[in-house]
């Protein structure tokens, strides 16, 4: 690992360095950071409005980009809606919650067990594995949506949530991650010197190195995470009660223009929760990501 | 940057042994590591691998998932290219999507990474946030439907029609000539995810002093600091990012199809994804799906390789 790509901090500004900073180049990039944003953030926030409008905002004319009386009557009306249809609401989060839970943690272990031994353990076959992996990042899974069709039948898992949850235990960027961030800060000598007191490498793995990069863990949760918790209406689930929050919000949007404050009451909550995730753990998230680099 | 275990057993006869026995050795000497990796990489092979390799196969073939498949050659092929209108009209959106989606998601990312890294540490963190939810909230893209819908109750079309633009609300989702450019932004809007953080962390990790060194070097202002020295310290990042990106502006036909529906009007939106749905999804043509699957695997991997190939150059 490069000493430069360590995690660092950099202060440029008011402290001992000055550099070549212009006072024009400082305006411009300001009004396209402020530009850039606006597009990104407004429509978040048009969707936070439209879940606290009252009904008479909603389908007032021509419609307010703020709301005017905010109320949280959307997000009881959406439970109360929901909760008289023949799946209850609280199930379709239920489902959500149970995959991103599984999947997640799954590919914690299998992944972070993987990651070890390809980082710090030299045996025939790891960087041909290794190459597969780095491969896979390259292709988006939906070429393979057929193919796995297939096979989920074979295994009878149609209809289940394992149809989803297996596959996404051996998803690969979190390992990925996870990898280059152990070959950087975990150190060989600390590991080398716990193999000559004999600890086993199952021993090492839980208790030296999955300790130093807690970082990671979280880096590899978000991303199985996000994955997982907006999975929406699968090809491979057909019974209601088996369907996810995503498509129960699908379902409340595709009811019209009635249904628009409950809808964006059920988006909020959706997007609420990885936001919430990624707020906690942002610094240490990023900190993964100084060592994600790759070489040709 | 792997460093290589020094070996705790001396490998003293590895010069009498043959590779195979020496590699068999080496195998029995890191049982455990086989353990540790097993799960994953069954599961990787199970649902990785495996699948790409059978649509290989299968793109040979006439499955139907009903009756025992028959070897067709390469006639799968030759129908996508020169029978199947809706597939290259596909295959041009397909590009046109990627190649607007992929580089200019990526610079967005880039670019807002570097303007932000000189952000105090807390303002820093809440703009990392704003340009980041979008790629984290799933299905919130679907609110730009609501903002561009055409009844009265769309924002953009009341706003237009109150500024006097235009008179009549503008059916922008049936539209063939407004459903790709907004796919595109809608898409552009989600994209700054994974990428835009690992850029964030690697212009975190470059040195501070080579930026004092460079400007007594004659530096003269951030664009030459970019290119001479921010840059090319963070090209690994600069490599994963650009990995992610590409396979990104393939994946976004589920956007596609929330927004315009499926098919889109008159195929204008419709992608090599959305063929790959319309013929394994719907009618179960697997072989004829399975053509597509692997036309698009190469499409994916090929663009991969070139834009490797271009970024090694950066800051040469």
């Amino acid at each position: 690992m490069d000493e430069r790509l360590k995690p660092g901090k950099l202060r440029v500004r008011g402290h001992r360095v000055i550099l070549n900073r212009s006072a024009g180049g400082d305006a411009g990039i300001t009004v396209m950071l402020s530009l850039l944003g606006a597009f990104m953030f407004l429509p978040m926030l048009y969707v936070i409005m439209q879940s606290l409008k009252p009904l008479d905002e909603l389908f007032m004319f021509p419609p307010r980009f703020f709301v005017i009386k905010p109320t949280l009557k959307n997000f009881r009306d959406l439970f109360l809606l929901m909760n008289d249809s023949w799946v209850p609401f609280s199930r379709y989060i239920f489902n959500t919650v149970f995959i991103t839970f599984c999947g997640t943690l799954g590919n914690l272990i299998f992944a972070s067990l993987a990651a070890y031994a390809l980082a710090k353990i030299k045996f025939p076959g790891s960087r041909f594995i290794f190459s597969l992996i780095v491969t896979s990042l390259m292709f988006h899974s939906t070429v393979n949506q057929v193919t796995h069709f297939i096979l989920l039948s074979a295994f009878g898992w149609i209809d289940s949530h394992l149809a989803i949850i297996v596959p996404a235990l051996a998803s690969t960027l979190g390992l990925y991650l996870m990898k280059q961030f152990m070959e950087s800060s975990v150190s060989d000598a600390v590991l080398e010197s716990a193999r000559l007191d004999g600890a086993s490498e199952f021993r090492i793995y839980l208790t030296i190195a999955m300790p130093m990069v807690k970082p990671a863990w979280l880096t590899l949760m978000i991303e199985s995470f996000r994955g997982l918790w907006n999975t929406g209406s699968s090809i491979y689930i057909h019974s209601e009660q088996l369907k996810t929050f995503n498509y129960a919000i699908s379902q409340i949007l595709a009811g019209g223009i009635a249904r628009s404050g409950a809808g964006a009451a059920s988006t909020v909550i959706m997007m609420l929760v990885p936001i919430l995730v990624f707020v906690i753990n942002q610094s240490q998230i990023i900190q993964t990501f100084g060592s994600s680099g790759m070489k040709d | 940057m792997s460093k290589k275990k020094a070996s705790s057993e001396k490998p003293v006869s590895r010069k009498d042994m043959t590779r195979w026995q020496w590699t068999w050795k080496e195998m029995k000497r890191n049982k455990v590591a086989y353990l540790m990796v097993g799960p994953f990489v069954i599961l990787f092979f199970i649902f990785t691998v495996l699948p790409v390799l059978l649509s290989m196969v299968l793109s040979l073939t006439d499955f139907n998932m009903l009756q025992f498949p028959h070897f067709k050659g390469l006639s799968n092929y030759t129908r996508l290219f020169l029978e199947d209108e809706v597939f290259l009209i596909a295959c041009k959106n397909t590009l046109i999507f990627a190649s607007i989606t992929g580089p200019v998601s990526y610079f967005m990312a880039l670019i807002v990474a570097w303007f932000i890294n000189e952000l105090p540490p807390k303002i820093r963190a809440v703009v990392t946030l704003i340009f980041y939810a979008p790629s984290i909230s799933g299905a919130v893209y679907m609110i730009w439907q609501t903002l561009f819908s055409s009844d009265s109750y769309g924002w953009i079309n009341a706003t237009l029609l109150n500024l006097g633009i235009t008179d009549t609300p503008i059916l922008f989702f049936q539209n063939e000539s407004w459903v790709m450019p907004l796919c595109i932004v809608v898409a552009l809007w989600t994209s700054l995810g994974t990428a835009f953080l690992a850029f964030i962390a690697g212009l975190q990790g470059v040195d501070t002093s080579q930026f004092e060194a460079g400007a007594v070097d004659g530096v003269k202002n951030r664009w030459q600091e970019l290119w001479y020295i921010t840059l090319p310290n963070m090209k690994p990042q600069l490599m994963f990012g650009a990995v992610l990106s590409i396979t990104q502006s393939f994946g976004f036909g589920a956007v596609v199809t929330a927004l315009c529906g499926f098919p889109s009007v008159n195929y204008a939106a419709h992608t090599i994804m959305h063929c790959l749905d319309d013929y394994g999804g719907q009618r179960y043509e697997i072989g004829y799906a399975s053509a597509i699957a692997v036309v698009l695997f190469a499409i994916m991997i090929t663009s991969n390789t070139l834009i490797k190939k271009m970024l090694s150059k950066v800051g040469q």
